[in-house]
């Protein structure tokens, strides 16, 4: 199966490039959509009936590992000639370096243990449904999106087979990532991703396209070059590249794992965009919005944060755990400030997403498994609802030609099954019943339990903040309105991804507890070796109850309203409005359009009043505490 | 069976004491500036009237999402009173005043939807002290569960004094008092006529009241959390010292103008961090 | 039939008056008159309002204003006019902008004579709308009553 589901994908990305004729090459993409879903969940059902346990797999593979090389010296080779065409010499030598690197010890460096290659366990099962069942719905979705797309950019030039391609490709990258055991063929497949981001950034070919792609492709590769540095360490220190036993030395305390788990922990951040890095992902926005769904939600950003929950046992109670929770939590923090003040609904989109990954980081940096639970649901929940949302904001602005949330006044109505979905996804992300705020309720007690004070801080005051844009969101789009329905263009294909998203963050609602059960705690139990329960089961169960009553409460008082005999009165516009609850009598005695905006603090925590300073305080810290790790292990 | 009898309490006797404390604080109030003040049963004169009069609303969502915000903040004190967690019960109630804020936005009239983006703004204020008292009571008695918590040997407060000046400070917020009403008030004299509750008439407005007051009761009940402990005789202390924070929220009601936003977010928030956050660093650094 | 009389709340609203009588009718709310002890609430929203105050007489600007907000009022509700601008349009009547008293536009229920309009004489005037507006709600249950039988 794991062949398949590599090679599948990037077999169907070169069918894509190859075929022109749109109307075939987007039935094949529906078909192998459809396909890669399949094998997902085929793979996951055999895993199962195989007795959940991990499957370790190719431990001789010196053929494919040749060509592994090969394949990493071609993208290098790709990556300096983009480089050097758009004149970005320096940023060639961060492709440059740790490839040469790589490649001289793979070559001619010690020889290294025999290793398997590649792990099936319960996380990497976690991973691959979640990249196969939400990226292949993307790619249904982008198949309408990118026709709509073209049909309102007529500037832009069409390389719709490209587009696709580089989606398959990163599909199949995703599936190597996750699988691999090996640090080697991680580190391929990281930097695949790091390359194809870089390329559907960079889609539309524009200044501000090629400016941000050329970010996203040095934070990175910058990454990557951390990545290469510590497998190279870790291959000299130890004489294997195997991430299980890097994890298993480091939870030991060996003092040799140090220095490798912070510097892939230091890629891990780049890659999920925390604070110092947050930058690339916001420029991702300027793609059209399949990849950045695709970047945001299922796959680019959570590449980071498995990477990290693969670490997490190796950095309980140590100075880069420390280091990447606390990282983690000020970017939580902070971005969901900044956030605050956006009213581009991407850009708010963008900044929540930092602000949640920010989250997963730090509860994977605390280290503890009551964290992780909370950090795995975290990214489940995440993975859904942001997807969702992503590909309704994408289908809204085709429809109104805005992703204005000020012009989403009313959209409730306005665009009823649109403004619906946007109000499931942006419930999931927040609101009480649902999954976020339960994981972010056990984050919070297993970070006292942990007596991490700057921890329990950050949350309590992240959440608050999150809240509050959030809110404002949903309020804005159920606000009354008497502007005009807006012709819904949304594609079936989009709307088909879009309700089986808003299906599926229903259903993962309810049936939380039972996942948790039957899934996260043997995960748990597989990395750790013991789970502590933050929430006993009994809880979960109550909570779930409690969720169906809650739900409850709406429809039993909608029945009853609705019986409600009412006596409509005009809003209350100290008597001067017009009669339609949307204008009022101006000084000239004429009717003035009635404007309402949201608040937004823009002089008060706008991104250019806190992002720089944010971003220095970062660096700044990360460098001092690299320097404390690194110093510390060296000497 | 034992927990369905606090319930039945609760659902019986909030409203009763929370109109009644409405009544006392008007009272009070109107004596503080030399008035005679109304009737202590004023506030369910009111009611009653209001459930009264012609049934009106602007918006047709407007009453459901009302009695929405209602039934959860029952629901919440229920849930407090039956002793589950206190986390939780915060969660829901938060749940509960998103409501409010939803049933203000939707009529989209001007001084009700900034209303309800002053409302929105006021719980992310005090969202974190919120969220720290939870924490604080659960670091001074070892659990979430509010039946637990109060059978413990000494009163949860003398381990958190901080958390409980932040709580009480946020208190004024919730309470809907000055300097930080901005987004009601319980006064008339509001530059945005009534805040959140401008189209909220008759029956809908009745509805509001009656859930400020089982709503105040669970805040209050949070406040005896800190004292009572498995004396009975610390039930007493308990309501005098609920009955000296009402005063004292009163008190500052009267003699505070209401601020900017601006000037509420930093001085919440400082206060949280200093009075809360110290006394989070005392504890845990103490375990 | 429920006893509404101990919580009338009112609506003020200021009209072309020279405020005189606005001033007299902020008075009320002051330690010495201290309408509050009847229950009395000065609310600023005609949703919440039962009786309305109207000062100073109607022009053209504010005719439609009393109008709307006389009719965001839920029932029942009662009209008070206070001050002689307000019973009859006082000495602007010939005024080329005033229409007349507040009961030109909506109807006016009870006059509260005085230039201005004294304290006491508003005091009164409000007690008389306590009981039309006590009488006007054994009215409206009856009316809801009755419906609600049919």
């Amino acid at each position: 199966m794991v062949p398949f589901l590599i090679c599948f994908p990037l077999f169907v990305a070169l069918l894509m490039y190859v075929i022109k004729v749109n109307k075939i090459r987007n039935i094949i993409a529906y078909i192998s959509a459809a396909v890669v879903m399949v094998a997902v969940l085929i793979m996951s059902v055999l895993w199962v009936m195989d007795g959940c346990n991990a499957i370790l797999l190719y431990y001789e593979t010196e053929i494919v590992d040749k060509v592994i090389l090969s394949v990493e010296l071609l993208l290098m080779v790709i990556v300096v000639y983009l480089c050097f065409k758009y004149k970005k010499y320096i940023i060639s030598l961060l492709t440059i370096i740790p490839t040469l690197l790589i490649a001289y010890v793979e070559i001619w460096g010690p020889k290294r243990d025999m290793i398997n290659h590649i792990r099936i366990d319960y996380l990497s099962i976690l991973m691959c449904i979640i990249i196969g069942i939400i990226g292949g719905l993307i790619i249904i979705y982008a198949v309408g999106y990118m026709h709509g797309y073209h049909h309102h950019h007529i500037e832009i030039e069409d390389r719709r087979n490209y587009f696709f391609m580089l989606l398959f490709i990163f599909l199949g990258a995703m599936f190597g990532f996750v699988l691999s055991s090996s640090l080697l063929w991680i580190d391929l497949f990281w930097e695949t991703t790091s390359i194809c981001s870089f390329l559907l950034i960079g889609y539309t070919r524009t200044d501000e396209a090629i400016q941000n792609s050329f970010r996203a492709l040095w934070m990175n590769l910058l990454g990557g070059t951390a990545l290469a540095l510590g497998i190279v360490y870790q291959i000299y220190e130890m004489n294997n590249d195997s991430l299980q036993y890097l994890v298993g030395m480091g939870s030991w305390g060996f003092s040799s794992a140090v220095i490798p788990v912070a510097l892939i922990a230091f890629a891990a951040l780049t890659k999920s965009a925390q604070m110092p890095f947050s930058k690339w992902l916001l420029g991702a926005m300027v793609a059209p919005t399949p990849s950045s769904a695709l970047l945001h939600s299922a796959t680019m950003v959570k590449a980071g944060i498995y990477i990290l929950f693969r670490l997490a046992p190796a950095m309980t109670n140590t100075v880069t755990g420390n280091m990447i929770s606390f990282i983690g939590g000020f970017t939580f923090f902070v971005a969901s400030l900044i956030a605050i003040a956006q009213s581009d609904g991407k850009k708010v989109l963008a900044f929540s997403t930092i602000s949640n990954l920010g989250l997963m980081v730090a509860c994977a940096g605390v280290g503890e498994s009551e964290t992780l639970w909370a950090g795995i649901f975290l990214m489940i929940f995440h993975a859904v609802s942001k997807s969702l949302l992503f590909q309704d904001i994408g289908a809204t602005e085709n429809a109104m030609h805005s992703r204005d949330i000020e012009d989403m006044h009313g959209l409730l109505y306005r665009l009823p099954r649109l403004g619906a979905f946007m109000f499931i996804g942006i419930a999931g992300m927040f609101l009480a019943p649902f999954g976020m705020l339960i994981s972010k309720w056990s984050a919070l007690k297993a970070c006292v339990d942990d007596n991490n004070i700057v921890m329990v801080l950050l949350i309590v005051f992240g959440s608050a903040t999150t809240m509050f844009y959030w809110t404002k969101w949903m309020a804005k789009l159920i606000s009354a309105t008497n502007e005009p329905k807006i012709k819904d263009i949304t594609k079936k294909n989009e709307l088909i991804s879009l309700s089986i998203h808003a299906i599926l963050m229903i259903l993962l609602c309810i049936s939380f507890p039972i996942l948790s059960k039957v899934y996260v705690v043997p995960l748990l139990k597989e990395m750790y070796g013991s789970y502590v329960t933050v929430l006993s089961m009994s809880m979960l169960y109550t909570l779930v109850i409690i969720i169906c009553f809650i739900f409850a409460i709406p429809s039993i008082t909608f029945g009853y309203t609705r019986k409600l005999h009412e006596n409509k009165k005009l809003a209350y516009m100290s008597g001067i409005n017009e009669g339609d609850n949307s204008s009022f009598t101006d000084a000239f005695g004429e009717a003035k359009k009635l404007q309402m905006s949201n608040w937004y603090f823009k002089d008060f925590i706008g991104q250019r009043k806190l992002m720089i300073p944010s971003e220095i305080f970062a660096t700044v810290l990360l460098i001092v505490m690299l320097s404390i790790i690194l110093g510390g292990a060296l000497l | 069976m034992t927990r369905i009898i606090p319930i039945l309490i609760y659902l019986v006797l909030a409203p009763i004491i929370g109109g009644l404390l409405d009544g006392i604080d008007r009272k009070i109030s109107a004596r503080m500036q030399g008035r005679i003040g109304p009737p202590l049963l004023q506030p369910f004169y009111d009611v009653k009237k209001l459930l009264h009069k012609q049934k009106i609303s602007v918006n047709k969502s407007q009453s459901f999402l009302i009695l929405c915000f209602c039934i959860t903040q029952i629901f919440t004190g229920c849930l407090f009173y039956a002793g589950s967690d206190i986390l939780f019960c915060f969660f829901i109630l938060s749940t509960g005043a998103t409501f409010l804020v939803f049933a203000s936005a939707i009529t989209s009239s001007p001084y009700s939807t900034m209303g309800a983006s002053r409302e929105l703004f006021q719980m992310m204020v005090y969202e974190p002290a919120v969220l720290l008292a939870c924490v604080g009571l659960y670091l001074a008695t070892g659990t979430f569960n509010v039946n637990e918590m109060i059978q413990k040997h000494v009163s949860a407060v003398l381990f958190l004094p901080g958390f409980f000046v932040a709580y009480v400070f946020i208190l004024t917020i919730k309470m809907r008092k000055s300097p930080f009403d901005f987004s009601t008030s319980h006064h008339p004299h509001q530059e945005l006529v009534k805040g959140v509750t401008t189209e909220m008439g008759a029956t809908n407005l009745a509805i509001y009241s009656i859930t400020e007051w089982y709503e105040n009761v669970f805040l209050l009940g949070v406040v005896g959390i800190f004292i009572v402990n498995e004396n009975p005789l610390s039930y007493l202390f308990a309501v005098i010292v609920i009955l000296a924070v009402c005063f004292l929220e009163t008190l500052i009601d009267n003699t505070c103008a209401r601020v900017k936003w601006n000037t509420m977010l930093k001085s919440t928030w400082l206060v949280t961090l200093l009075a809360a956050g110290v006394n989070l660093m005392v504890l845990m650094l103490g375990r | 039939m429920a006893n509404v009389k101990k919580s009338p709340w009112l609506l003020h609203y200021d009209g072309s008056s020279c405020n005189g009588c606005d001033i007299e009718v902020l008075a009320c709310l002051t330690p010495v008159y201290d309408v509050e002890r009847f229950g009395i609430v000065n609310t600023g929203d005609p949703m919440q309002a039962d009786i309305l105050l109207i000062t100073g007489g109607i022009n053209y600007q504010n005719q439609s204003i009393v109008k709307q907000i006389y009719d965001q009022m839920p029932r029942p509700k009662v009209v008070v006019a206070v001050g002689v601008c307000a019973c009859t349009g006082g000495v602007f009547k010939e005024c080329y902008n005033i229409l007349g008293g507040a009961d030109t536009i909506i109807p006016v229920d009870i006059y509260v004579p005085g230039c201005a309009a004294r304290p006491q004489a508003i005091i009164d005037g409000v007690i008389k709308a306590v009981e039309l507006f006590q009488q006007r709600s054994d009215e409206h249950d009856a009316l809801e009553k009755s419906k609600k039988k049919k």
